[in-house]
């Protein structure tokens, strides 16, 4: 178990705490004297700051008046002597520890309340002409504070004697809770509390009733003919988009891993291909398949002489339009599982003389609950947040994401309803949540063993396997005619009414001048950006879900499924929210990042993250836990028993949450739009600005490009990730067994 | 390419938002082809300027300078509908820039005071109805000559138009019938349209892309969107109704607190100016320019010939009108289960 054996006797693991905490404390005072305390202009490497006076040092600071700085430079300072003052180790944390939290909270007030444009909490605490003058954003001389005062926290906190584990697992949970509550609940709040606003003040009385309308859960299309409320709505399409894609996803799953389908690898691609599609694209191909005027109905109509109706537009054509889109996620996810089922439960069942449709149905399918359960969360929630195929398709189909998107920018913005909107949205996303655990319940799914494990995976009866072929192919015949059909698109001159060929959109997209090696593309500028920041973001995103996935499913501590679902939060709440939160959080001090780079990485990360995190417990869940305890019995701590017997046994969730969040930041559209600025602007953005133009050819030249970049990406990662092996033999069994 | 190098140092030093006084910040709302023509435009005039544009639609840039409101990362915002300048200008998010408009055309002036200086107009565009014209022949559909003539039943089903609770062009689209019909004719007509209408968009310029495609007969929008759709190719007519119509102004506004108040200003004045607007044509942009002594193209649908309406911005920006028109709109007209 990982528990501590410190606290209570001076040990090595203690010396080595107290080490660390010193190395910790050193670096935050350096930190504190030798760098720029606020933000600079010109970055780091820049050495203007040493004498321009306004960014100096915290110490610098201190004595040129900004008084304020001091409690972060004297609580490392004062931790820093209980180290060497305090022999007994228990008082020694449990001092360092307050001191740390002390100069914390200092630290996040003083940022809080000194800022030029008004005080952000407390408005009537401090004043004076110096405070008035406010100050610039933190920087990285108080970045490097405040992570050395969070961890001098978390490592005194695991040696206190009242935190259970060790020093690395609460340094962890420190630094993910940190996290999540600086990017991910302190920016929603800004927006959420609009719900609860009335003129000059706050009201719950208020919010009750217009949070309950019959605008947002009305049910009057069950019994009339009137609309349903916008959440029901949005509850109905989750919900079926959910069970849809996992359907999907398990038969697609099973084919792989079950069958000797002979196609594998081209069916492979076609399940990656649609996560790999920027926005309105998918929307777009199927209007022009199956719209009223489309290729499709059109063949239809003279053919059979049915009727040209609008079908696409409405509950329909956004469910097909999102079955299409996040099929693959469920894939992602129940891949791994569904390979992770151990062969040796399959064969204990059939030589219990079970047949392969009974070993099925009681020995496989229960094993890959807790993938059938994230394949579905993930589903229902993206279906939810979705906005750029109901934009495109959703007609008169009402859904949350994007009435709180015309919320926020339509000619009447309500930022009011939009929060409503949003805490709608996010009840139902909690619902899903709960009853997702509620099934699932406290039984153990491993399948991945310490023991020897060499026997065949059962292969599908063939009732099964008909079935899966029948689902299966017809899907991924449909998905290859909606890509041939977006190639097509960039080639023709203006797509749905002159066919003729023509590289233009790709010219005007991605030209080059080869004469003097200048990129006159007008696409360049953004797609660089695009994959530079994408590429930034992906491994930060796999480390935090991954870390996240490792606390949640291996470790005990308080308030775990609160901590779960926090992790969740961002996913679940649709992006347009995310994008103007993060612009009224992160646009003033203490943390002031609107029209940087950052800004945009940081949204990728704490967006994506639940997809590393679901991917990342759906895998562990499998991971027996004797691997951990032989680990820890050999005398290894957990970081090392994460880093030798974890991870390698983590391939698939590392390339899934690695290649998904790579892939989400490259095609996610509705938080960045508030987000991209003149420099830093982004691919999507580009898109959807050419969209709005009615310029379909140069967007889906575009995106045709970003399709092709991503995949090569992803056959990179794989190479570089590598497969698990597990010691099994990647062999379907041939030939039923005897009965 | 340089920027690759760039970016990474910027993201992983935490340089900020840098503004130097030479770099010029730029929010566009017009088409992406018209902004970039601007940019280089302007940097060719002032090359010890650096413009930083960036694209975004008017209801997203008010989000954003709202959102920004005591601490702006934007010194101007051109192009776009003129209602949510105006608005900008109402709540003080945009300050007077104090340039000479005397060379403006009256609608343009009229925004300039009913702003008091804050926003002003570069360009107009008629609202009219625009018609597929394979579809209405397949069908045998005659085509529509009035707003009056959308009500007749030989268009059930085949009409679409945005709604003006999300969009700008439908709210202007509104605000005409009740400057035309007022206000209880004007609901009654648009309940009467109502039922031939198959769906309520979001976007004001998607009704006009779905009838150049042939998925809808006939659409309400902007003529010169219209206009763009007919010159790619689309079978699209457009038809300016003969009761009369009403009419969006495009405008330029300097965001409260800009950083670079001199460089905005420029920009103000460059894009009031009759060489600048005369060159919008390049780009495919419709509109008709705000300065007299620039050139209309051919294209651009003739205000002259069109009955326009006198469109009464300061009563049907102003939020008290807006939001009660609104509200009857969804009461009356805004059918929440709209016919497939």
């Amino acid at each position: 178990m990982p528990c501590s054996q410190a606290g209570h006797h001076p040990t090595q693991a203690d010396r080595l705490m107290k080490k660390t905490v010193l190395i910790w404390l050193a670096l935050g005072l350096a930190g504190f004297v030798l760098l720029p305390w606020h933000m600079t202009d010109d970055g780091l490497l820049d050495p203007s700051w040493i004498t321009d006076g306004v960014a100096a040092t915290g110490l610098f600071g201190t004595f040129a008046g900004q008084w304020w700085l001091a409690p972060a430079g004297l609580a490392l300072l004062v931790a820093l002597i209980f180290q060497f003052t305090i022999p007994e180790p228990v008082k020694r944390a449990r001092l360092t520890l307050g001191t740390a939290i002390a100069g914390l909270f200092f630290m996040a007030m003083q940022g809080l309340i000194i800022v030029r444009a008004g005080p952000r909490v407390f408005e009537n605490l401090l004043t004076g002409d110096v405070i008035m003058a406010g100050q610039a954003g933190m920087g990285a001389g108080a970045g490097i504070c405040a992570i050395a005062l969070l961890f001098a926290a978390t490592i005194s906190l695991s040696q206190s004697g009242k935190g259970q584990g060790d020093a690395f697992v609460i340094s962890t949970i420190g630094l993910i809770i940190a996290l999540v509550g600086i990017f991910v609940f302190f920016p929603v709040i800004h927006i959420l509390v609009r719900a609860f606003e009335v003129e000059g003040g706050y009201s719950l009385t208020e919010f009750f009733p217009r949070f309950f309308s019959a605008d947002i859960w009305g049910l009057g299309c069950l019994i009339g003919p009137r609309s349903c409320g916008v959440a029901i709505n949005s509850l109905f399409l989750g919900v079926m988009t959910g069970i849809g894609t996992t359907i999907l996803g398990l038969t697609f799953a099973l084919i792989f891993t079950r069958t000797n389908f002979r196609a594998k690898k081209f069916l492979r691609i076609l399940t990656v291909l649609p996560i790999i599609t920027p926005p309105f694209v998918i929307g777009l191909a199927l209007i022009l398949l199956f719209g009223r005027a489309g290729t499709v109905t059109e063949f239809f109509a003279d053919m059979l002489g049915w009727e040209k109706t609008r079908w696409v537009y409405g509950f329909w054509g956004v469910y097909f339009a999102q079955l299409l889109s996040f099929t693959p996620i469920a894939f992602l996810v129940l891949i791994g599982v569904v390979q992770g089922v151990s062969p040796s439960m399959e064969e204990a069942s059939q030589t219990l003389d079970a047949d392969r449709w009974q070993t099925f149905r009681f020995v496989s399918l229960p094993l890959m609950r807790p993938g059938l359960a994230n394949a579905f969360l993930l589903g229902f929630i993206e279906s939810i947040a979705d906005f750029g195929n109901p934009l495109v398709l959703g007609s008169g189909y009402e859904v949350l994401s994007t009435e709180i998107f015309f919320a926020i920018v339509g000619s009447v913005a309500d930022p009011a309803k939009a929060a409503i909107l949003a805490i709608a949205l996010l009840s139902l996303t909690m619902t899903a949540f709960i009853a997702q655990r509620m099934w699932l319940g406290k039984k153990s799914y491993a399948t991945i063993t310490g023991k020897a494990d060499s026997g065949q995976n059962a292969a599908l009866n063939p009732v099964l396997r008909g079935f899966c072929y029948a689902i299966a192919l017809p899907w991924a015949a449909l998905t290859l005619i909606v890509y041939s059909m977006i190639v097509f698109g960039s080639f023709v001159k203006l797509w749905g009414y002159n066919h003729s060929f023509t590289f233009d959109h790709y010219i005007r997209a991605f030209g080059i001048d080869f004469q003097n090696w200048r990129l006159t593309g007008v696409a360049w500028d953004s797609y660089f950006t695009t994959l530079t920041i994408s590429s930034i973001a992906a491994p930060l995103t796999a480390i935090v879900g991954l870390a996240t996935a490792y606390l949640l499913v291996r470790q005990k501590f308080v308030g775990k499924d609160a901590f779960e679902f926090s992790t969740m939060l961002s996913f679940a709440i649709p992006g347009t929210v995310i994008g103007v939160s993060y612009i009224m959080a992160f646009n003033f001090p203490p943390i002031e990042l609107t029209g940087t780079s950052i800004i945009l990485i940081i949204v990728f990360v704490f967006r994506n993250m639940p997809v590393g995190v679901r991917g990342g417990i759906a895998a562990m869940s499998q991971l027996d836990k004797s691997l951990d305890e032989a680990s820890i019995t050999l005398g290894a701590n957990s970081f090392t028993t994460v880093r030798r017997v974890i991870l390698p046994l983590m391939g698939p969730a590392i390339l899934a949450a690695l290649t998904y969040s790579f892939v989400r930041a490259i095609t996610s559209v509705s938080a960045v739009i508030f987000l991209v600025s003149a420099k830093h602007n982004m691919a999507t953005a580009f898109i959807v600005g050419r969209v709005e133009n009615g310029e379909f050819g140069l967007a889906i030249a575009y995106s045709a490009v970003l399709i092709v970049t991503m995949l090569a990406a992803m056959l990179l990662m794989q190479l570089l990730v590598g497969t698990r092996r597990l010691r099994r033999t990647d062999r379907v069994q041939q030939a039923a067994k005897p009965a | 390419m340089k920027n690759l190098g760039l970016i990474s140092v910027a993201a992983l030093l935490a340089s900020g938002a840098a503004a130097w006084a030479d770099e010029l910040s730029v929010v566009c709302s017009a088409e992406q082809d018209w902004c970039d023509l601007m940019v280089s435009a302007f940097e060719a005039e002032n090359p010890d300027t650096d413009v930083l544009m960036v694209r975004k639609s008017t209801g997203e840039t008010l989000a954003q300078i709202r959102a920004e409101a005591g601490n702006p990362k934007i010194d101007v915002w051109w192009g776009g509908t003129g209602d949510p300048h105006l608005i900008a200008a109402e709540e003080g998010l945009t300050q007077p820039s104090g340039v000479d408009t005397s060379e403006l055309l009256g609608w343009a002036q009229n925004m300039a005071e009913i702003s008091e200086g804050r926003a002003i107009g570069i360009y107009a565009g008629a609202l009219g109805i625009a018609y597929n014209t394979e579809i209405l022949a397949e069908k045998g559909i005659a085509a529509p000559e009035c707003w009056a003539d959308l009500e007749d039943p030989r268009f059930m089903g085949e009409i679409q138009v945005a709604n003006p609770n999300s969009s700008g062009t439908a709210y202007t689209e509104l605000a005409t019938f009740v400057q035309l019909f007022g206000e209880d004719e004007a609901m009654l007509k648009l309940a009467a349209i109502g039922l031939n209408v198959n769906s309520y968009t979001k976007s004001g310029s998607a009704p006009s892309k779905a009838a150049a495609r042939g998925e809808t007969g006939v659409s309400i929008g902007f003529m010169h969107d219209m206009v763009k759709l007919a010159a790619q190719g689309f079978p699209l007519a457009i038809v300016a109704p003969c009761e009369g119509t009403g009419y969006e102004v495009g405008a330029v506004s300097i965001i409260e607190g800009a950083r670079n108040f001199e460089g905005a200003q420029a920009w103000v004045e460059f894009a009031l100016s009759a060489d600048t607007q005369s060159r919008a044509p390049e780009v495919g942009a419709f509109q008709v320019p705000s300065n007299s002594n620039a050139q209309v193209a051919p294209e651009s649908p003739d205000l002259a010939s069109i009955k326009l309406i006198d469109y009464d911005f300061a009563t049907y920006g102003s939020s008290d009108t807006r939001g009660r028109l609104l509200a009857r709109w969804d009461e009356e007209v805004g059918d929440p289960n709209p016919e497939q």
